[in-house]
């Protein structure tokens, strides 16, 4: 099974990165480009595991290491 | 009093620490690597700075994965002395010894400077020989040090005592909107916290750099006097 995990910041958390983008992209005329968030896409593969505990283990996965939910959320997608 | 100094890939202020301990506290420090699972008896663990697993994925999120970290929560858990230092703060963080975590610079730059930080408590373990008030220099050197945890954390913080440093001026003044004090954008100026119980602390600016009288750092409170080990 693969997945795709799309990890972001939480609405309200301030993204350092997003403002570095929008603020580069506003001196090259796309000055009406807002709300820069920049975010992380995990991919990985479940090997050998019926897909309800594969989904299980990424989710596991996700809370201990991959998204740190004082500032993160996440979802999970099936991608084949 | 035994001090472990854990090394994770990536470490590079464990000879720093070394040297504080060892060298000018005449303590008995020693390195643990981060694959070893005993901690060989130490009253203080430190987590020094540096780049752990080169800040993949978020800073000290791997290292918190780290064999040694069991016996380090386990430590921490019986009481025992934790205190982390810049990479060593984001890796209690992320470890969940304490609350919050670091986030990147306001400013988006690397701040290698020095700054002043007040003592805000002296429940903790690491503020217990100093004063509330005291201000000491010390140097920063990070680009994830903006301190974030939701309001009702901060105030939980606060209340509890557990605010144990902030960024001020030479006077001790903290001003958290002021982007020439509160460097880093942290939440409150807060540059360190402990846990409840006082045992574990975290910090962003480098005391164990401050702490030569060659480089201008004598009398009164420096960047020594929190190492010293309990009279």
């Amino acid at each position: 099974m693969k997945y795709q995990v799309l990890v972001r910041l939480k609405p309200g958390v301030l993204d350092v990165q997003g403002k570095a983008v929008e603020n580069g992209l506003k001196d090259k005329k796309f000055d009406a480009i807002r709300n820069v968030r920049v975010g992380r896409v995990i991919e990985l593969e479940v090997d050998g595991v019926a897909a309800p505990e594969a989904k299980a283990q990424v989710d596991e996965v996700c809370k201990l290491l991959l998204a740190n939910p004082v500032i993160e959320q996440y979802e999970i997608k099936e991608v084949a | 009093m035994k001090v472990a100094v854990v090394v994770f890939p990536g470490t590079n202020c464990e000879q720093d620490v070394h040297h504080v301990y060892g060298r000018l506290l005449k303590q008995e420090a020693f390195p643990v690597w981060h694959r070893e699972t005993d901690l060989k008896g130490a009253d203080v663990v430190v987590l020094p700075g540096g780049f752990s697993y080169g800040d993949y994925l978020r800073t000290g999120a791997l290292a918190k994965l780290s064999p040694v970290m069991n016996a380090v929560k386990a430590h921490a858990e019986a009481g025992g002395k934790v205190v982390g230092i810049c990479n060593g703060f984001q890796i209690l963080c992320e470890s969940g010894l304490l609350p919050g975590v670091l986030l990147e610079n306001v400013g988006r730059r690397f701040l290698s400077r020095f700054v002043n930080i007040r003592v805000e408590s002296t429940a903790s373990f690491f503020t217990s020989g100093m004063t509330a008030g005291d201000v000491i220099t010390c140097p920063i050197a990070h680009f994830q040090g903006n301190y974030f945890a939701e309001q009702p954390v901060l105030d939980d913080l606060e209340k509890r005592g557990q605010v144990v440093f902030r960024y001020c001026d030479k006077q001790g003044n903290v001003r958290p909107d002021d982007r020439g004090l509160n460097v880093n954008g942290s939440c409150r100026a807060i540059a360190g916290i402990s846990n409840r119980a006082g045992n574990v602390v975290g910090l962003m600016p480098h005391p164990e750099r401050a702490v030569e009288s060659l480089i201008g750092f004598v009398g009164g409170a420096s960047g020594l006097t929190p190492f010293q080990p309990a009279a």
